[in-house]
């Protein structure tokens, strides 16, 4: 048992130094690519962070939280065309505004289960998908490009600040996770995963618990968002599409569902995976798609969870 | 805005809603009867869609190719339920919707290598190519015929269900899994009938709008999305909250796009109405899911839980 959290630990700890190596490598042969890629990695590593909280730990199968980073993400674009440059302001903005949505739409949603629950969260994220489209004076379908990356000083714009700065908030975010849920709090959640019926039982209101979570993994989503618009500079209804939410739970699971490490896993594997699938071929959905399938009937405990050990194994969320 | 322009509205709303019930009774049925969720639903439609396009190519008939957009998706449904779908069935739903989505970029991708990414078109038959005029209104027959085929479908499903044995097996399988199968009924066969017919039916809705729509890689997604609003609304696994929701979504998402813009004309300026008239419009839907789920949760007409 001890050897597997050791083998775990280190691996986790190679992967960070992986991810920190990036910048030197790019630094070293201009491969600016390499920045963009990974720094991208680490936005959908972030989200999915995110999501496997809710998900992962809550047992809320949301299919709807690529909309939360295009919260993230048209908040400082369109902050941006107002002519609001701070970056603080944006992303302080941007949380508020995140906290405004998914405190209401979690309430909602939460008072439903199972299945009806994953098509909530999927109709709310089309619904802001379709207000965002038809948004003309902030680009419509096309998107907008944003005016200008947010304003933090000397740091404004370089690529590898922006890069550290998401790396940080991965690190943190993963280790607040860890944190989370070993807390009190975390224990509810868990809890109400297994069975929300019995933790209203012993008298703890399941809603508030799972509508924290909801919450925060909304916030961590926008986040990623918010480094997302400013990597690509660019910001389109596309990026809260429910095909990125579909890719979200991919990472998620692929990475290893209820595992505090395993999205970061999972989001550098698939988008490493569709990278190289790209590369080989313009019809690369007919690889990838099939893929998810066998990932879905074989791979049950993700890549992560195979290094954990059986006793420790998660529980799925049920359908029950 | 004048009366018959309204009736008109009303009318493509009704038709919508008819096209919708076609995709949410199959959707409603599987879950109700197998806890499955299937987001490749809307890949069905899609692929009835070609189907009928390609057989409307060769033969020329309308009639065969709606034909052959039905039975060829209920072969499909049931290949696709004989070769490993009902895998999916034991899986719990976090599964099912994953899978479903690896199977739906698999699907779009596909319609894209063998027909590529133009759109392509169908006409409707001689026969119900003309206007019809009812009530000092001009409506395309083709509308009209849309509407009373899915009335037919609605009632031979009604009649399949309530008046036959083996929708006496299906309601009893929906009811009590284990029970049935104990009682010496191959579940397996009737799951794989349930999903086969459910598969007919969006193929024969894909069929359906090819004269009024183009027929596209992807034109699944909008309509699965709102198929799903449907049965959320109607109650997950009932039959006629399905077609009472998909009455109701069509004709408020209809109506929505039509009066939303010069009723927000009336209440703000021209510039606020212009920015916001179109978002208000398709959301019309979302927000009635929204005030039904927040009152109640299990749908208009839920379905009595096991």
């Amino acid at each position: 048992m001890t050897s597997m959290k050791n083998i775990r630990t280190w691996l986790a700890g190679l992967v960070v130094l992986a991810f920190l190596l990036v910048p030197v490598y790019v630094a070293i042969t201009q491969d600016t690519y390499a920045l963009t890629l990974f720094g991208r990695i680490l936005v959908f590593a972030l989200a999915a962070l995110g999501l496997n909280l809710a998900l992962g730990f809550g047992g809320m199968v949301s299919l709807g939280h690529a909309m939360y980073i295009g919260f993230g993400a048209y908040t400082v674009a369109i902050l941006s065309t107002l002519g609001v440059h701070s970056g603080w302001v944006h992303l302080l903005v941007a949380m508020g505004v995140t906290a405004v949505v998914a405190v209401p739409l979690g309430w909602v949603a939460l008072r439903t289960q199972g299945i009806a629950f994953i098509m909530i969260t999927l109709a709310f994220a089309q619904l802001f998908y379709f207000v965002f489209v038809s948004l003309r004076n902030f680009g419509g379908d096309d998107g907008m490009t944003l005016e200008q990356a947010s304003n933090f000083g000397p740091l404004t714009g370089n690529p590898y600040a922006l890069y550290l700065a998401t790396a940080a908030c991965v690190i943190g975010a993963a280790y607040l996770i860890s944190r989370i849920v070993t807390s009190r709090f975390g224990l509810v959640l868990r809890a109400t995963k297994v069975s929300e019926r019995r933790v209203n039982a012993v008298g703890t209101s399941s809603l508030s618990y799972r509508l924290m979570a909801y919450v925060i993994s909304a916030e961590l989503c926008s986040l990623a968002g918010y480094f997302l618009v400013n990597l690509t500079g660019f910001v389109s209804p596309a990026y809260m599409a429910w095909t990125v939410s579909g890719e979200l739970i991919v990472m998620v699971l692929l990475g290893g569902l209820g595992t505090v490490f395993g999205p970061i896993v999972g989001a550098a594997s698939l988008l490493l995976v569709e990278e190289g699938l790209k590369a080989y071929t313009e019809h690369w959905p007919l690889i990838l798609g099939p893929a998810i399938v066998l990932m879905v009937v074989f791979l049950k405990r993700g890549l992560w969870g195979l290094l954990s050990d059986k006793t420790e194994s998660v529980t799925t969320p049920g359908g029950h | 805005m004048t009366l018959n322009l309204l009736l008109t509205q009303v009318l493509n709303g009704v038709q919508f809603g008819i096209l919708l019930f076609l995709m949410a009774a199959g959707l409603t049925l599987v879950f109700g009867i197998m806890s499955f969720i299937n987001l490749a639903h809307g890949s069905l439609y899609m692929l009835g869609a070609y189907f009928a396009a390609v057989a409307y190519g060769w033969t020329g008939s309308f009639w065969l190719a709606m034909a052959a957009a039905f039975f060829g998706l209920f072969a499909l449904g049931a290949l696709a339920d004989a070769l490993g779908l009902s895998i999916l069935h034991r899986r719990d739903h976090l599964d099912q919707v994953l899978a479903t989505f690896g199977i739906v970029l698999f699907c779009n991708e596909l319609v894209r290598v063998v027909w590529g990414n133009a759109p392509l078109f169908m006409d409707a038959p001689p026969l119900l190519a003309d206007s019809i005029e009812v009530l000092g209104l001009n409506y395309p027959a083709y509308r009209f015929a849309i509407i009373g085929a899915g009335l037919v479908v609605a009632l031979g499903l009604y009649l399949l269900i309530e008046r036959t044995r083996i929708g006496m097996l299906i309601r009893a399988g929906a009811s009590n899994r284990s029970m049935v199968s104990a009682l010496g009924v191959n579940i397996g066969w009737i799951n794989r009938f349930v999903f086969a017919l459910g598969a007919a039916l969006a193929g024969l809705a894909g069929a359906m709008v090819g004269p009024i729509l183009s027929i596209q890689p992807g034109m699944g997604e909008p309509i699965l999305i709102l198929t799903l609003v449907v049965i959320v609304i109607g109650g997950i696994g009932s039959i006629r909250g399905a077609f009472l929701g998909a009455l109701v979504v069509g004709v408020v998402d209809t109506l929505g796009r039509v009066l939303m813009p010069s009723l927000l004309n009336q209440l703000f300026s021209p510039s606020v109405a212009n920015a916001a008239g179109p978002a208000m419009a398709s959301i019309g839907v979302y927000l009635l899911m929204i005030i039904v789920l927040a009152f109640k949760p299990d749908g208009l007409f839920p379905v009595r839980q096991r």
